[in-house]
């Protein structure tokens, strides 16, 4: 369809805003062209109540950068972005992944929202941006008016990384920060709430150019969904467990009943549960640190009694910043060993709260302990099943996390609260617009993962199935072992036989002396890969972040290079390209 | 004849000589299992799909495919293999099978438990130790069984050459299973040229077993094969065989039209005849056998449907001679002697008892390490025994002296205690790996034949050698029809019992209790044993007296 067409056909569409959607359009490559229509498309489909105030005469004068991992990140930003009109500005949302470096030079007003992945690194797609500005060569910003949000899992190392560094390095670039930044961990809500009144409060002093006209509007709310409004208890109608006799692992399988509930959810969408640590984990923690569980301590200003706060409220499981802070104060030892970033690294992925207590041993006070200790987060699960397929239901894949190291009991806080078998358990659905099935029926889609990443696969396919999608459905799957852990192996290969998976290839690297993953299949697998990737298949990518993320991106570069014949970087870019045009999601955590 | 095909038949037909979708099979890795129509082809290369039974339930439970793995059965003429070939199988049993080697009632060597994905390994490493699985299952001849002890005279040397023979004759010639698992490509060209000139394209309706009996031993159950070869001597010269054709075991329990046959033994030949004989008798049950009814397809029911006259005549005719009336010979026993025995060449001879075929290391005996350093020192060959025992054979006195430490080192020694009746006493592999099995054997013969002996005993004939045999379903693979004691498996916990058959195995015996309990089985054995032990005749086996009193007593009050 030509241009021409097309506006015939824009009846409900001003001039204004056609002038404007024009203006936009032009300043735009083609490949930004086909996301932001991607982008309006799924505005559109998903009713999101976006509101524009009138249109401002002219073009935007703030850029509302995001650099998005898991979609966090970017709904902030388009949140901040919503809510700009209240101020009086005019803002435009950028997705730093999809944007020219050097540009950021030629601005004067930049908010960012920037996450750090779970290893340190940028977002996907974004480390071209990154490695230009934190170079050498990089050119003075002294016109530039900035502030940074960060985003990050204080459990890693390098907490917020990404962003605390382009914070610093765009002042020493002489550029001038309107803002503090604020470094968010997982419960990042509250605070990013807070941040975005006050940058946007800030902005507004700075002051708009002159004739914007911009009408308030009502705040909406943001994209997430975690208000307490929206829990609710759901019964369990199954809890069984799906990894074989002999297994390595403890894989659950959870049929959950949402009938009564006004919430739905699409493929793709998670589950947040509300879990309580483990009793026995609380009992050791108040036994060790000599502490009574019946004293009261305040908490979001409320009282309430320690062991209650630890059971229900506090992480103490995950280690955080703040417990390392308090340790390290008394404990030079360990305060010297932390500043080795491998150290820190590797003591966060090996130890637990308990494991670190018991060994730099202080002198505990309820009060301090609560305050040492980050607010127990709802854990989020890829919903396993189709709600089509499966009406008035949602199902979770849930890897029980259960261990003995340092000659301890060690358990994973969700997980085990759910393996207890509670016959309702406290959940709200947390959609995930990141990671959806291609909107046209008849596209291919390419779904790699290992271990419980397969949850959301099961979604799609069940939905293809429930609704004759007749696009082609490839599964790459790895795990341990094939005869224990090939999760819902049955299921699987009923599709298969039924003709509604088309390929399957699997990597179990336990099972032979050479440990194969998934990333070998893919690399074995890449002619028909880059094939499928040509006929316009989407490519999703779920799992364990540390795991398999890394790999998988890399192998796909790979593939990339030798079958499209492709350059490192343009295989780099491609595979940005295939991320901004919504074809190449991910769901990794 | 107008009576459809089985669909066995059809997926014989389709195969391309024992090819079918075999290869694409092997490369699914999504599923432990083989396409359906490959399941019954493999047969053919010496497997059978199989899946834990006592996972069935959990692991549908799980959303996973049954616990598939394959058992592999090693064809072994004669039962005779060298050290090197049994540190082979032991290797594979430890790698690739779920440990324990098992010596079969025929013979052969059973490797259960080995997952798909790794049997080409397994069938390579076979393969390369000049052993190997093709035929060793499915519709053609399977293992030739010869009594084993083919050193002790010249007599049984040219029985087990015979035995042999026969096999090489009968070996399938498609070139399916050299490409398969010896990785010998063929064009489609190649593949074309071949042909089956014995077995033609569809092979034979149903299994075929043959074996080689050395009176007075009938080790190797002559009367239970579809073909059997009864030596016939003269001064430790061998003059010749009668031979015996239409026996066999299995039948279907509520299906009077199947049952179990003992041979007729319709005439004599030279040994020199034996391989045309052989041909012409699995030519003419190809061409004869039923091919639209597999429980009615075994040679034994061809020869009833149609008259043993016939069957001479047809046979007689195919062969361009007749054979000479058969000649007299006696059988005195079917048991393996344990212990030492010297042979004619002046060298030792070790039967050891196995329990269950099983070669397997427990707390109280290392059975697998102790026969592993026999064969890695050489101090003999191997013999399997159709009883699932072992012979190490050939041990001059030096070997004598050191196996006998080995023996007692590992505790084997102490295993070889056991009464008569245990010593020969057969049980099936069963539950939980065999798909037909209807109750437990192999698993439950320990614990039922230490109750057994414990009768026995109170009744002072502990002595007696009583033949028993369990068998999980009504195939009879541990040929229960022809022992003096059986229980047939009905249902879990749940047994026919069968008593009466001869002691050297030329009698069936008779079903006496249906459906029984261990209680029932063993209230009713007590009193047998009671009566046995008081009013037996001298000499006389169980299965004769139970046969004079129990069978012909009870029906001729």
């Amino acid at each position: 369809m030509s241009l021409a067409a097309q506006e015939s056909l824009t009846e409900p569409v001003s001039d204004a805003v056609l002038t404007q959607l024009r203006a936009i359009a032009s300043g735009l490559a083609r490949d930004q062209v086909i996301w932001s229509s991607g982008y309006l498309a799924a505005l559109a489909e998903h009713a999101n109540p976006l509101t524009v105030g009138e249109a401002p005469e002219t073009a935007p004068n703030w850029t509302v950068f995001y650099a998005s991992e898991t979609g966090n990140s970017r709904g902030l930003a388009e949140s901040l972005h919503q809510r700009s009109s209240e101020f009086g500005l005019t803002t435009q949302l950028q997705d730093i992944s999809n944007y020219s470096a050097h540009r950021l030079a030629k601005l004067q007003r930049a908010i960012f929202v920037v996450a750090t992945h779970g290893l340190g690194d940028p977002p996907e797609g974004s480390e071209a941006f990154f490695e230009y500005w934190f170079g050498d060569n990089a050119p003075r910003l002294e016109k530039l008016e900035y502030a940074v949000l960060a985003l990050g899992d204080s459990s890693y190392a390098d907490f917020c990384e990404i962003g605390r560094k382009l914070d610093d390095r765009l002042a020493q670039l002489g550029a001038n920060r309107f803002a503090e930044r604020v470094d968010c961990d997982l419960n990042f809500k509250p605070a990013a709430e807070k941040w975005t009144l006050e940058v946007l409060r800030k902005a507004e002093n700075l002051g708009q150019r002159p004739g914007a006209r911009v009408t308030r509007l009502h705040a909406v709310e943001g994209g997430s969904t975690q208000a307490a409004s929206a829990r609710f208890r759901s019964p369990v109608l199954t809890n069984e467990r799906i990894t074989g006799r002999g297994s390595s692992k403890q894989v659950r399988h959870l049929e959950l009943d949402i009938e009564d509930s006004v919430h739905t959810y699409l493929p793709g969408d998670a589950l947040g549960v509300i879990a309580k640590n483990p009793p026995q984990l609380v009992e050791s923690l108040l036994t060790e640190l000599h502490l009574d569980g019946q004293s009261r301590i305040s908490l979001n200003s409320n009282s309430i009694a320690l062991d209650k706060a630890l059971l229900e409220h506090l992480e103490i499981t995950a280690l955080s910043r703040p417990l390392l802070g308090v340790l390290s104060a008394e404990h030079p030892d360990f305060e010297k060993r932390l500043a080795g970033r491998d150290y820190l690294r590797d003591l966060l992925r090996t130890h637990q709260v308990i494991d670190l207590v018991t060994q730099y041993k202080i002198d505990w006070h309820p009060q301090m302990l609560a305050d040492a200790l980050r607010e127990l987060p709802p854990r989020l699960y890829s919903i396993a099943s189709s709600p089509d397929a499966n009406p008035g239901e949602a199902h979770l894949t849930v890897a029980i996390v259960n261990y003995e190291r340092f000659g301890r009991q060690h358990w994973g806080a969700a997980s085990n609260f759910i393996a207890e078998g509670s016959k309702s358990l406290e959940v709200f659905i947390e959609p995930n617009n990141q990671f959806r099935l291609p909107s046209d029926a008849s596209v291919p889609i390419i779904m790699i993962s290992a271990g419980t990443g397969v949850a959301p696969y099961r979604a799609f396919v069940e939905h293809r199935r429930e609704h004759g999608h007749t696009g082609k459905n490839w599964l790459i799957f790895g795990d341990r072992n094939f005869a224990t852990d090939f999760l819902y192996q049955a299921e699987w290969l009923d599709f298969r036989e039924k003709g509604i998976l088309n390929r399957i290839d699997l990597a179990f690297s336990r099972d032979s002396a050479e440990k194969v993953y998934v990333q070998h299949r893919i690399r074995e697998q890449g002619a028909a890969l880059y094939d499928w990737l040509e006929r316009g298949a989407h490519l999703y990518l779920c799992g364990d972040a540390h795991a398999m993320a890394g790999d998988v991106h890399a192998a796909l570069v790979d593939v990339l290079r030798e079958h499209g014949s492709l350059s490192r970087d343009r295989a780099q870019a491609r595979l940005a390209e295939l991320r901004a045009a919504g074809r190449y999601q991910k769901d990794v955590y | 004849m107008s009576v459809p095909l089985s669909p066995v038949e059809h997926i014989k037909a389709r195969s391309n000589l024992l090819r079918g979708s075999i290869a694409s099979s092997l490369a699914d890795s999504a599923t432990g299992a083989l396409a359906e129509q490959d399941t019954h082809l493999v047969k053919f290369h010496g497997f059978y799909q199989q899946d834990n039974r006592d996972l069935r339930a959990e692991r549908i439970a799980q959303k996973l495919e049954p616990a598939y793995s394959f058992m592999i059965r090693v064809r072994v003429p004669g039962g005779s293999v060298s050290p090197r070939q049994w540190l082979v199988m032991d290797d594979l049993a430890a790698t690739y099978g779920n440990r324990a080697l098992r010596i079969t009632t025929r013979q052969a060597f059973q490797l259960h438990g080995v997952l798909k994905r790794d049997l080409k390994s397994t069938m390579g490493n076979i393969n390369a130790s000049l052993l190997d699985t093709f035929a060793a299952c499915g519709d053609v001849n399977r293992n030739v069984m010869c009594s084993p002890l083919a050193e002790l005279s010249s007599v049984h040397a040219t029985c087990y050459e015979t035995a042999c023979a026969i096999s090489g004759h009968l070996t399938p010639r498609t070139g399916a299973y050299h490409e398969l698992w010896i990785n010998g490509k063929r064009t489609g060209a190649q593949q074309a040229q071949e042909t089956e000139p014995i077995y033609g394209a569809t092979y034979l309706p149903r299994k075929f077993k043959i074996s080689v009996a050395i009176p007075p031993v009938n080790d190797v159950d002559v009367f239970a094969q579809d073909l059997g070869f009864i030596a016939i001597t003269q001064h430790d010269e061998l003059l010749g065989f009668n031979v015996t054709a239409g026996g066999g075991m299995g039948m279907s329990h509520g299906e009077p039209e199947t049952y179990p046959r003992l041979a007729d033994v319709i005439g004599f030949c030279t040994a020199q005849d034996a391989v045309a004989v052989a041909e012409g008798v699995v030519k003419l049950q190809r061409d004869h056998g039923d091919r639209g009814n597999r429980k009615h397809a075994r040679l034994k029911y061809t020869i009833d449907d149609r008259g043993l006259d016939w069957f001479k005549q047809e046979l007689f005719q195919r062969l361009g001679f007749s054979l000479e009336p058969p000649r007299p010979y006696a059988f005195l026993r079917r048991g393996d002697e344990i212990g030492w025995r010297r042979g004619a060449d002046g060298l030792w001879y070790l039967t050891l008892f196995i329990p269950e075929g099983r070669v397997a290391d427990t707390e109280t005996h290392q059975l697998a390490a102790c026969l592993r350093e026999i064969a890695e020192a050489h101090i003999g060959d191997f013999r399997l025994t159709p009883n699932q025992n072992l012979i190490i054979a050939g041990i001059d006195q030096l070997g004598r002296t050191s196996l006998e430490e080995l023996l007692a080192r590992h505790g084997v020694d102490q295993l070889q205690g056991v009464s008569p009746m245990r010593q020969q006493a057969l049980a099936c592999v069963a539950l939980p790996n065999c798909p037909l099995a209807m109750a437990e054997a192999e698993r439950y013969l320990p614990s039922f034949s230490k109750q057994m002996d414990a009768l026995l005993e109170k009744h002072g004939i502990e002595q007696a050698p009583v033949s028993v045999r369990l068998s999980g379903c009504p195939n009879g693979c541990s040929r229960p029809y022809v022992a003096e004691v059986a229980l047939v498996g009905r249902a879990p916990g749940s047994y026919n019992l069968l008593i009466g058959g001869s002691a050297s195995g030329d009698r069936l015996a008779r079903v006496v209790l249906q459906n029984e309990d261990e209680r029932g089985l063993l209230a009713y054995l007590e009193g047998a044993f009671a009566k046995f032990a008081q009013s037996r005749l001298p000499e006389e086996s169980f299965g004769d007296f139970a046969y004079r009193r129990l069978i012909q007593g009870e029906t001729n009050a």
